[in-house]
């Protein structure tokens, strides 16, 4: 039997191989949403759980164990975003830190996270996916369960919104 | 809206948070994951509680839903 065979059957072995597969995949797509390794590391650890709790609905027809996989982290870091509203946390400083004087580069940052953090969880993981990240559409599409165009959408809409708080804070884009 | 807009913003918004490149996982997680799965086996989350609740005091209140709803299962 194979290994995902094994697994939708319940199978706690074959659920171990897979974890230590996909579990460095699994964080890598959490850590770039929540932009904390040690949230990423419980995110992913709700992940698996997720995972093991919907074992016997698993479809191999339905698309790769990994995008499977990515789709559940994806729900996993929105559902803690929404919880966590208030808060993204930059990982490390800005590349271009030496562009502007140090207090001025702090207010712009803290002006753009709270940009951010008037977004929806929905729309912030794609704007962070997409822009951020700079993540293939089809990809977010995917971890989603929207199609591109739907992704393309969000983005439309994030940036109109973006623009349009931080225009009244004072930043143009 | 148009792309070099959008591009503008994808410029600001990577100079406050800079795309993550250290993902290095930090210790091995199946221990936690294992733990968490022997913890929770039995473990129902709060709404079904409530749900569960919510069908057992309707039982209780009116039991004449109870023949009435296994002749329609």
């Amino acid at each position: 039997m194979e290994l995902l065979e094994r697994f939708a059957a319940g199978d706690l072995d074959a659920f171990e191989t897979l974890f230590h597969q996909y579990q460095r995949e699994v964080y890598r797509w959490i850590v770039r949403i929540v932009r904390n390794s040690a949230t990423a590391e419980d995110l992913t650890v709700e992940t698996f759980w997720r995972m093991y709790r919907a074992h016997a609905r698993y479809d191999a027809t339905m698309g790769s164990c990994g995008a499977w996989l990515r789709r559940i982290a994806t729900n996993a870091a929105i559902d803690h975003l929404r919880h966590a509203r208030n808060e993204i946390p930059l990982m490390h400083d800005p590349a271009d830190a030496a562009l502007r004087p140090p207090s001025e580069q702090h207010e712009l940052r803290r002006e753009i996270r709270g940009a951010m953090n008037k977004l929806s969880p929905r729309l912030r993981v794609v704007v962070l996916l997409a822009l951020v990240e700079e993540e293939p559409y089809a990809k977010i599409a995917q971890s989603l369960g929207i199609t591109e165009d739907a992704v393309k959408l969000r983005v439309f809409r994030a940036v109109r919104i973006l623009r349009k708080t931080l225009s009244k804070a004072g930043v143009h884009p | 809206m148009n792309e070099p807009e959008i591009e503008e913003l994808k410029k600001l918004l990577k100079s406050a948070m800079p795309p993550v490149t250290e993902t290095e996982f930090q210790r091995d997680l199946w221990p936690q994951v294992r733990r968490r799965l022997e913890q929770r086996a039995f473990d129902l989350p709060w709404w079904d509680w409530t749900l569960l609740a919510g069908v057992t005091a309707i039982f209780c209140f009116f039991p004449g839903l109870i023949p009435a709803l296994l002749y329609h299962l």
